[in-house]
Formats: C-alpha cells, sequence, structure tokens
C-alpha cells in the first residue's frame, strides 16, 4: 500500500499543475469566450466554498446555513484591509475620514513589488479566514448544542444578522454602510511577465485551500468527524469529545469560508454586504447535495457544472429565439425529437429494471398491467410530442416555443429535479473521484 | 479499596419522579468477569449509562481505580422529589463526558449495535484510537505524526489478528453478519486500551452457536488483554458459564449478589424473575 500511494500523489499533482497551465494558456490566448473564463474563476471560487460547506454537512453531519455569513466576514475583511490608501476617500466618500488609513498589499506591494503584493494577499486570505473561523468559534459556543434542523436555522440567522450589523450606519468608517467597497486588490493586478494571472490565481488559492482540506478530512480528526456523523452516540462512547469536535469542524468550515468570500471580493473586485444572502448558502447547498454530500470531487465537478449552467450554457434560454431558414429548423426539430425519444426510453426502462429487481413483490398480472400502461402512456405522449415536433418544420417563421426570460430557471430546476430524483445521493455520493477507478473496496 | 476497578456507591437514577436505579452499591475487581442480571427493566443499561458518564447520577458516587469519577447530590428540584436514600451523604459534582470516561479506560459496547455504518471494520477500529492521539489538528493535517499513526495503525492490525477479524478487515462494518458485528463492536471497545470493558447484552439475538463462540470469547480476550469485564446479559446460559459474581437487579434495587451457583437457587432472584402471586 506504501508503493501505491506515492505515484498517487504525483499524478494528483501533475494533474493540477498541468490544469494550471490550460488555465493559464486559456487566460492569455486571444478568442477565448470571455463566459468560460467567467465561469472557470467564479467555479474554482465556489468549489472551495462548497467543499468548506461539505466539511460540516458531509463530513460531521452538522447541519448549517450560515456559509453566506462566512464568506461576507472573509470578503469584507479582505476589502478593508487593502483599499489602498488613495483610493479611501473616494471609497468611503460618505464617510470623512473613513477606512483604516493603511493597506496591507499595498504597503507589502511598495516595499517588494508583485511577490510582496502576492504576500499581502496571501496575508489578508488568511485573516479573512481566521475572523470569520473566530466568529464561528463565538457563534458555536451557543449554537452548536443545536441539532439538524435547528442548528440550521440559527446559523441562518447568525448570516442575516451579520449582514444586518455590517451594514449599519454606525460602522460605516470601516464597513462603508450600505455602500459598494471597491479599488482594492484584486486578481487583474497579477501578472506574470505580459501574461495575465486573473483565472490561474482563484484555482492555485482554491486548489491549496481544498488540498488541505482533504489532508485534514483524511487525517485522524476528520475520520472522528465522521464518526460522529455515522453515530454521534457511539463516537462519544469511544472518547471523540463531541463538543470540541463540532467546534473545530464548525471553525474550520467557516474559516475557509471566509476565505473564499475573499476571494469572491477579488473576482468581483467590489463586495456589497447584498449579495451574501440566504439565496447565496441555497447554491452552495445546492452544488453540494448535486455533488454528493460527503463527497469533495463531487463538490467541486458540481461546483463547475453550477455555476457554468447558471451563467453560461443555459444563457440562450433567456432569449426569444426566431430560426432564420430551414435547416435550423430541422436542426431543433431533431434536437427536440430526441430529447422526447429518451425521456420515453428513460420512462420505460427504469420501469422495467425496477420491476426486475423485484420479481415477487407483485402479482404477476399486475405486473404486465402496470409496464403496459405506463409503456402505453409515454408512448401516447411522445408520438403526439412528435407530431407537434413535424409542424415546426412547415410553419413560415418559427419562433422557438418557451424561451424566453426567466425560462433559464426554470429548466435549471428541472435539471435539478431529475438529478436528486436519479442519482438521489448527488452526481458522486460519498464516493471520491479516485475511488471510481478502484474495484472492490479500498485499502487504508 | 485498591482491588476495585469500579465501585458504585450509593447510586441513584431518578427521572423525574421514577427511580430506575436505587441505591445501587457494587463492586467489581481487577480480572473479575462480573454480570449484572434482572428482568426487563430493572435499570441495568441505566446502570451503565451512570457509571459511562451519559447521564449524571441523582446521588451517588462512582469510582474507577480508587479515584472518583462521577458524583452528584439531589439538586434543585431534584431536592424535593428525590425519593430514595443517603440524600445528604455527597457534597460535590462531577459530571465528566462519556469521552472523558473512555479516556480514563471505561470501554463500552451497545445494547443495539452501534457501529459507525459507512466505515469498514479497519476504520471503525481506527476511529476508536482517536482518543489516545496526542497530535494537534495542525500536526496531524500536515502528517507530522507519522510515527504515532502508523503505530495505531499496526496496533489495530494487530487486534484485528487477535480477534480473527483480519479476514474481513476492508468489509463495511454494517454488512457482517450479526455474530461478528460484535466482535467488532467488541473489539472497537478494545481498541481504546480500557483496563474495564463493559457488555451491554452481548448474546442478544445471537443463536445458541454464536453464544457458545462468544462465551469463549470473553474469557479469552480477559486473559490476552488483561482485562476486567462488567456484563448485563440476559442470556443465563452465558452468565452462569463465565462469571465469577452476579448481582441481580430488579425494579432498580440489588436483590442478590453472590456466586452463580448460588444466585442460582436465590428465592429473591427466582421471584423476580418468575414473578410471585400477590398472596402467597
Amino acid at each position: 500500500m506504501k508503493r501505491n500511494r506515492i505515484p498517487q500523489f504525483f499524478i494528483i499533482v501533475g494533474a493540477f499543475l498541468l490544469l494550471l497551465a490550460v488555465v493559464l494558456m486559456l487566460d492569455n490566448v486571444p478568442g477565448v469566450p470571455v463566459m468560460l473564463l467567467i465561469v472557470l474563476r467564479k467555479g474554482a471560487i465556489y468549489a472551495l466554498v462548497a467543499v468548506s460547506m461539505n466539511i460540516l454537512n458531509g463530513f460531521t453531519g452538522l447541519f448549517s446555513l450560515g456559509q453566506a455569513g462566512f464568506m461576507l466576514l472573509g470578503a469584507y475583511t479582505y476589502a478593508i484591509l487593502t483599499v489602498p490608501v488613495e483610493n479611501q476617500a473616494l471609497v468611503y466618500q460618505r464617510y470623512p475620514n473613513g477606512g483604516i488609513g493603511f493597506s496591507v498589499t499595498e504597503s507589502l506591494g511598495r516595499v517588494l513589488g508583485q511577490p510582496g503584493l502576492l504576500l499581502g494577499v496571501i496575508i489578508c486570505l488568511i485573516l479573512a479566514g481566521i475572523v470569520a473561523g473566530v466568529f464561528a468559534y463565538l457563534i458555536g459556543l451557543p449554537v452548536l448544542r443545536l441539532k439538524s434542523d435547528y442548528l440550521a436555522i440559527a446559523t441562518l440567522g447568525f448570516a442575516e444578522i451579520i449582514r444586518a450589523v455590517v451594514q449599519y450606519e454606525k460602522l460605516g468608517p470601516i464597513t462603508n454602510g450600505s455602500n459598494l467597497l471597491s479599488n482594492f486588490t484584486n486578481f487583474s493586478n497579477f501578472h506574470l511577465g505580459s501574461l495575465k494571472l486573473d483565472t490561474v490565481m482563484p484555482f492555485v488559492f482554491a486548489g491549496v485551500c481544498i488540498w488541505v482540506i482533504t489532508l485534514i478530512i483524511n487525517s485522524t480528526y476528520g475520520r472522528a468527524f465522521k464518526a460522529i456523523r455515522d453515530d454521534e452516540v457511539a463516537a462519544e462512547a469511544m472518547g471523540i469529545n463531541l463538543a470540541n469536535h463540532k467546534r473545530m469542524s464548525f471553525i474550520i468550515s467557516s474559516f475557509f469560508a471566509g476565505i473564499s468570500g475573499a476571494m469572491l471580493a477579488m473576482y468581483q473586485a467590489s463586495v456589497q454586504a447584498t449579495i451574501f444572502k440566504a439565496a447565496m448558502t441555497y447554491e452552495i447547498l445546492l452544488i453540494v447535495v448535486l455533488g454528493g454530500i460527503g463527497s469533495i470531487s463531487g463538490s467541486i465537478i458540481a461546483a463547475f457544472l453550477f455555476v457554468g449552467s447558471s451563467e453560461w450554457w443555459l444563457r440562450f434560454l433567456d432569449n426569444t429565439t426566431v430560426l432564420p431558414n430551414f435547416n435550423a429548423k430541422l436542426l431543433f426539430a431533431i434536437i427536440f425529437a430526441a430529447i422526447v425519444v429518451g425521456i420515453v426510453f428513460l420512462v420505460v426502462y427504469r420501469q422495467n429494471k425496477a420491476q426486475k429487481s423485484r420479481p415477487e413483490a407483485v402479482g404477476r398480472g399486475r405486473k404486465i398491467l402496470s409496464l403496459k400502461l405506463s409503456g402505453v402512456i409515454t408512448l401516447v405522449v411522445g408520438t403526439l410530442l412528435l407530431l407537434g415536433d413535424l409542424r415546426f418544420l412547415i410553419s413560415p417563421d418559427l419562433q422557438v416555443p418557451l424561451l424566453r426570460s426567466g425560462f433559464r430557471m426554470v429548466v435549471f430546476s428541472i435539471i435539478v429535479m431529475i438529478v436528486v430524483l436519479f442519482f438521489s445521493r448527488g452526481l458522486m455520493g460519498d464516493r471520491e473521484l479516485p475511488d471510481l477507478f478502484r474495484t472492490g473496496h479500498k485499502r487504508l | 479499596m485498591s482491588d476495585n476497578v469500579l465501585k458504585v456507591e450509593n447510586v441513584t437514577m431518578q427521572f423525574g419522579g421514577v427511580v430506575a436505579v436505587d441505591n445501587v452499591n457494587l463492586e467489581v475487581n481487577a480480572g473479575e468477569i462480573v454480570s449484572l442480571i434482572g428482568p426487563n427493566g430493572a435499570g441495568k443499561t441505566t446502570a451503565f449509562n451512570v457509571i459511562t458518564g451519559v447521564y449524571p447520577p441523582t446521588n451517588g458516587v462512582v469510582y474507577f481505580e480508587g479515584k472518583k469519577i462521577v458524583e452528584n447530590y439531589p439538586r434543585g428540584k431534584m431536592k424535593k422529589l428525590y425519593k430514595s436514600e443517603n440524600s445528604g451523604a455527597y457534597t460535590h459534582a462531577i459530571e465528566p463526558t462519556p469521552d472523558k470516561i473512555t479516556r480514563m479506560g471505561v470501554a463500552r459496547t451497545f445494547q443495539n449495535i452501534r457501529l459507525w455504518s459507512s466505515q469498514t471494520v479497519f476504520e471503525n477500529i481506527l476511529i476508536a484510537k482517536h482518543c489516545r492521539v496526542t497530535a494537534g489538528l495542525l500536526s496531524a493535517t500536515f502528517r507530522m505524526n507519522k510515527l504515532e499513526e502508523r503505530r495505531q495503525r499496526e496496533e489495530c492490525d494487530e487486534l484485528l489478528g487477535i480477534l480473527e477479524l483480519d479476514g474481513v478487515r476492508n468489509e463495511l462494518a454494517t454488512s457482517l453478519p450479526y455474530g461478528q458485528q460484535r466482535r467488532v463492536e467488541i473489539a472497537r471497545a478494545l481498541a481504546t486500551q480500557p483496563k474495564l470493558l463493559l457488555l451491554d447484552e452481548p448474546a442478544a439475538g445471537m443463536n445458541p452457536q454464536e453464544t457458545q463462540e462468544l462465551t469463549a470469547f470473553i474469557s479469552r480476550i480477559r486473559t490476552d488483554f488483561r482485562l476486567t469485564v462488567f456484563i448485563i446479559e440476559h442470556h443465563m446460559a452465558l452468565v452462569m458459564d463465565i462469571s465469577d459474581r452476579i448481582y441481580v437487579l430488579d425494579f432498580g434495587k440489588l436483590i442478590a449478589s453472590d456466586t452463580p451457583a448460588k444466585v442460582q437457587n436465590d428465592q429473591r432472584v427466582v421471584d423476580a424473575y418468575l414473578g410471585v402471586s400477590e398472596d402467597a
């Protein structure tokens, strides 16, 4: 088993470096769609925050909904510490003498140039994590006594409170009240020679953080977290201090949520408290559930898929489209027909499989009947749809049905529902990517 | 005194108005196998839960190796409600959580098996070693505890070998047959390096063949691991076979304590188990 481990480590590091090289290239080759870069940047940040939420929800079994609150703390900490001094008057224009009067990145950058700027960013990211972690510690004292839904409600409440407090007028000289914080050091301040690093940097930061999280999960403490998730009573009886370990998990999760919040601020080049709403937590929760509760690679994959489809691939659904010529109509008709046939096939196939898996559960007569019934219904509906499909070809000028502003979210929700119905444990379940290439149980 | 591994002194556990364990005194000496028996609802598992820190008792003290580990006295509302004896005997409250008591060297199994369901047999046992870990979070994360980690893994493998579980090392613990799950649970308890092992109905749901194997297994681990064993059990064959002494609990009260042969013939014990008619 020792022999097996070292190459695996190098494979992962190699794959990551390769990924960075590809991302660096995409960033600097002209003609790459801007949307792709946006998805990559935001996807990396969402991957980190989803993984950080997975520490709590997936590995420790604590259902917390405070992630947006901790991201907000991280984002504000980072922004406040890095607004350059000469910009502070502009940024805090509603608050005379606002701002903290220094900027970590600026001071370090002046002395050491780009490396100093980078050092400043790293220090501020860690500080952002620490601030989130300290708050997590304080909130954890009362809140972690609660279980399941109650914990979720309490943490959600905390996130809302933090959002309100940050916008409080009296804190304005530091947080700029409900106004935007901007002009601070962000990803576009970095260059390697003439190469842009806008997309590589989120990947590097997120990659390092996720690597550390993986190390924690696979350490003895991570194993203790999993024991708490599986059976709290047994975990306590086997000498695992519940209060300590839950607090530890909560702080670790919030620490990385804080860092990802700061990265989100860097990506957007501005921070405003209003974006860190509960809706953001739900998005992250959605990623965690879609990817698989208790799977780090699942969260990462789901984060990119989520950001990709919500920002890019499904955009066309929001635009009313008129098909210009016959070829376009034909293409549309074929795609539509393929979707219909696919769904009919899926329904019949699953029905069949379900019947086969429990042959004795239903009487023989009823089995044939139900199979027939479902088959007939799907076939009839399918045929009708296909007939309707033919109509598209002959109509003179065809506006694609349903496509209009807002339809994207409908389709998105349907996709999510389908994933949850057909992969009830998420895309990856609680497995990791390497598990897919292994047969049998993993050997430790 | 120093011979006692476990000493329970005047322990009462009262839930609201219900006295589940009523002023119980018992001792378990080093190297003994002692059983606690009694009809359903007699308070056996409650007594276990008091010893392992799941509930603080309403009154009384528990000593482990001569050291007070649990102490309590009727306080607050319980002052008025308290129905049992020795209410003024104690004035301190020591209420450690179960994990602290486990780290002192008391390990237990559960009546209904509680293995960690998503973990393999090996992982179940390795996690139980977590309570002996000295590395902090940071050094564990960045693998500066390699020596300790390797030692613990070797110990786990050794344990699996001794308990003849190495064949199922990488199976999911909950996918095993019932009898083996029991063994894994006992192995997990042993992994915490206990001096005293508490078994809560280890033979529950087992057939006679499995029970016989379990009996041999328990006597074996006692000698192999130099353990003291305290068992709750319904299964008389097992109890009579391996116990050095037996305590009998009925309606929370200790009604007998003696060697198996004598307990078997004790009229009060027979009455408690078979019932006694009112006018007899």
